[in-house]
């Protein structure tokens, strides 16, 4: 039996869920499609780095709009997510590095951005005690922090549900068409129709970007992580390094996250990431030789997320340049958690009320396909 | 015997020293192939044999002749051309067959041809009221430090539970002079019935004799209380009392040491994280691995043998571990198989091995209650979450255990769920009216055993690393 909605999202991760929450708000009764369950992927594994520090300017509009949501998280999905705001701090560990920060700073101050500072190398030390003394410096965003990525986007759904969204885990979208001015997804042995449908499905939605014409260089993705045993508290910011791969975050209950970027070999067809052990060693040593407190402390597991990279590293957000009704919301390369609870906000904007006061246009996917003319029908 | 792999390849690595891993190793090494054995106990022999080679227990019939067949298999491993490592801890296994292990503290990687899980069993976990308390541990726990010191309770103890370990544990406590006050046996009444049809086969095993005479001898000793259908351990920071029931009657009894056990299930920690497909078994009530008859699993080029592959005992793992080990052979070196004895005779020797598991399958089956707990019972100790806590989280949308860790933080905690696994997907199953199989399991992921920081950080780099440095 065909099903109608408002809309039909693909893909249950923080995006996905954080658009079918904002459109019921904004009055809609849209369905949730995820083939797994909500946050099975990156959104639910990944480092739960809440960033504006360090973004690409295309994308800085966005991760400001996604801020300001996150301050108030609790208000709108009636949970924590255990997000705490200590900042996050870029460490430079040489000159050129520091030059570097400091002419990055004043770029983003001539465009009108302030939420990076440039910090002195006792700054640097009174925000991460623990950090090398040869350090000279850094930048800081005093607003960012982190947060808990499964239960934020357990929360994101949960309550996208308690609001009228129709969530369906654990069966795949397939047979997506356009039929009758409707489109239309097969979930199983029901058929959902709606007038929208958004492309969040992550390290899937090349796949479904392509099958509807319109293909993104974009290739899959696993980024490793570690989490440690307890140690002490000794530090507050999330800290990134200008030269190196690495994140590093201490949990209140004393564990510590390692990240940074290094890859696994995903296999998404398995739903499967197999580790690259000696990529995550060179993690280990960045950390042996920057905070020796950490020396002693143990592996306790290493794991990764499957997403989506493109070509750019910039996501895909946005109408289709090709089709009427089919929105984007994916390509996030490693840095789209923030950008959920704000994307999810343009997206509803773009869809209900036609455009957004977001500063977005750099992020269409028209930039892939300069030659595609804009075809309203 | 000792210091890291000589190799960085080997035809065959074997995972485990005890029956299954010994047997596998003897074979494939005798058949000329390169074979790595890598045991994470001081000495081979597994939990059966534990200390086998280095127990101060000199008097035999303390342990018991079987104690001592693992003797001669030792012997056999040793003189094969097999290179083994004691103290060898593999923490990471994938599907590239890569193995990660820790040896002395440092840890390097080799690659196999052909990898054999003999990993053995683990303690089923029993979540009664208070087994968190200092002064409660697993018989198995106490049957380590016995072989492998001679330790035994001389305090007050209550050993409670039931299957054929906690029996021999009973009788080898009883040998060394240690003090027992009272067993409490929980094997449900009804499963006497119920394993009546098996009787026959299991009369006829090798096992039939040996649980009599066990049983007869430790009765003789300690009053035993069967029918044991709740109980419960207490006391302020320490155990002092434990609670049970049995028919009408309840009884609590001061207590210093109360040693739990309820049968064993496949440790299937390092199989689950190298992405092997793995099902719930519903007469065993635990998760096993998916096998064709050699052993081999669902990702190529690894096979499973012994009580890793489904509780069987250790007559049944040599035999598995040998067939596991002549499919290798198979697989590799065809030739070389014709130096082994043929498979028919390796089945042949597992159907006998194999004959009374059923009655023991269903005799020692856990009642639900000593499975799955409630109320303010501890499930998983690391995080300190009750099953009050998981119910909770289940009621407001947790599925199943990977689900669970955006509400609770079990089985994120420093065992990462392999203590409570268990108890966790039978719960949700409960709660939610699914089967375990619906439900599942948490997903496992390297390291399998905690590594140090600084170790990984000295895992020697690549040759591409260094010449990438090089090249500047």
């Amino acid at each position: 039996m065909t099903k109608l909605a408002d809309a039909i999202i693909v893909g249950g991760g923080i995006h996905g869920c954080s658009t079918a929450l904002h459109m019921c708000l904004a009055g809609m009764k849209p369905v949730l499609i995820e083939k797994d369950y909500a946050g099975r992927h990156a959104s639910g594994v990944n480092a739960g780095g809440v960033r504006q520090l360090a973004r690409h300017v295309a994308e800085i509009p966005l991760s400001i709009r996604s801020m300001g949501i996150w301050e108030r998280i609790e208000g709108l999905v009636d949970d924590a997510c255990g997000f705490e705001s200590h900042g996050q701090v870029l460490v430079a560990e040489n000159d050129a590095e520091f030059d570097a920060c400091r002419a990055r700073v004043a770029e983003l101050n001539a465009l009108g951005f302030t939420h990076e500072e440039l910090i002195d190398g006792p700054e640097l030390r009174r925000l991460v005690p623990a950090v090398a003394e040869s350090c000279p410096g850094g930048v800081v965003s005093r607003r960012d922090g982190a947060a808990d990525p499964a239960r934020t986007t357990t929360a994101f759904r949960r309550k996208a549900a308690a609001l009228g969204a129709t969530v369906r885990e654990g069966v795949a979208a397939t047979n997506i068409r356009k039929q009758d001015g409707l489109w239309q997804v097969d979930v199983g042995a029901d058929t959902y129709a709606a007038p929208v449908l958004v492309n969040a499905a992550g390290a899937w939605a090349g796949r479904i970007a392509a099958d509807l014409g319109e293909p993104v260089p974009v290739e899959t993705v696993a980024p490793m992580l570690m989490i440690t045993s307890r140690v002490p508290h000794f530090i507050d910011p999330v800290v990134i390094l200008r030269g190196r791969k690495l994140s590093f975050k201490q949990f209140a209950n004393g564990t510590v996250l390692i990240g940074g970027g290094h890859l696994a070999t995903p296999d998404q067809d398995r739903n499967e990431t197999v580790l690259d052990w000696r990529s995550l060693a060179i993690s280990a040593r960045t950390v042996f030789e920057l905070f020796p407190v950490m020396r002693s402390a143990t592996i306790v597991r290493a794991w990764a997320g499957i997403e989506a990279r493109t070509r750019d590293e910039l996501p895909v957000l946005g109408p289709s340049a090709r089709h009427p009704g089919l929105y984007h919301q994916f390509g996030f390369s490693l840095h789209g958690f923030q950008l959920g609870p704000g994307a999810g906000a343009v997206m509803t904007e773009l869809i209900a009320n036609g455009g957004t006061q977001t500063r977005i246009g750099d992020l269409s996917i028209d930039r892939f396909h300069p030659s595609t003319p804009w075809n309203p029908r | 015997m000792n210091g890291t792999p000589k190799r960085d390849n080997y035809d065959v690595v074997v995972i485990g020293a005890g029956p299954a891993g010994l047997a596998a190793a003897a074979t494939v090494a005798e058949a000329g192939l390169s074979t790595l054995l890598l045991d994470e106990n001081a000495g081979a022999g597994g939990q059966v044999w534990r200390a086998i080679t280095s127990t101060p227990v000199t008097e035999r019939d303390r342990l018991g002749a079987d104690y001592w067949a693992g003797a001669n298999l030792v012997e056999a491993v040793r003189s094969s051309g097999a290179e083994i490592i004691q103290r060898a801890t593999v923490w990471s296994l994938d599907r590239n067959l890569e193995v990660g292990v820790s040896v002395g503290g440092a840890s390097s990687f080799v690659k196999a041809r052909r990898a054999i899980l003999a990993t053995g069993a683990l303690e089923r976990p029993f979540p009664i009221p208070g087994w968190t308390l200092p002064g409660v541990m697993t018989a198995g726990a106490a049957q380590t430090m016995l072989k492998s010191s001679g330790l035994v309770p001389d305090g007050r103890t209550v050993i409670a539970g039931q299957g054929p370990l906690l029996w021999l544990l009973a009788a080898q406590i009883l040998r060394l002079g240690g003090r027992i006050d009272r067993i409490l046996d929980t094997t449900e009444r009804r499963n006497y019935f119920a394993a009546l049809p098996h009787a026959f086969a299991f009369a006829t095993s090798p096992y039939f004799a040996k649980g009599l005479a066990l049983m007869r001898e430790v009765r003789a000793k300690v009053p035993v209380v069967t029918g044991v259908s709740e109980l419960a351990a207490a006391g302020d920071g320490q155990l002092a009392t434990v609670t049970y029931k049995a028919g009408s009657r309840r009884e609590t009894i001061p207590a210093e040491l109360l040693l739990l056990h309820q049968g064993v299930v496949p440790n299937v920690n390092l199989a689950m994280a190298a992405a092997i497909e793995h099902r719930w078994d519903d007469v065993q009530l635990c998760w096993s691995p998916v096998l064709d008859h050699d052993g081999n699993t669902s990702v190529d080029g690894i096979a499973i043998a012994g009580d890793g592959a489904g509780i069987g005992g250790a007559e049944s793992a040599i035999v598995r571990g040998r067939i596991a080990a002549r499919a290798a052979v198979e697989a590799l070196a065809p030739a070389s198989a014709a130096k082994l004895a043929p498979m028919a005779t390796y089945r042949a020797s597992l159907a006998k091995a194999e004959r009374g598991r059923a009655f023991l399958d269903t005799l020692f089956r856990p009642a639900r209650q000593f499975r799955i707990p409630s109320g303010d019972t501890i499930v998983c100790r690391c995080e300190e979450v009750t099953a009050k806590d998981i119910l909770d989280a289940v009621a407001i949308g947790a599925t199943g255990p990977n689900q669970l860790k955006a509400y609770r933080r079990s089985g994120m905690g420093p065992c990462q769920g392999r203590l409570c696994g268990l108890t966790v997907t039978e719960l949700m199953a409960q709660a939610r009216g699914k089967t375990p199989q619906e439900i599942g399991y948490y997903r496992l992921r390297a390291p399998v055993k905690p590594i140090t920081l600084a170790e990984l950080a000295a895992v020697p780099k690549t040759e591409s690393d260094v010449q990438a440095v090089v090249r500047g």
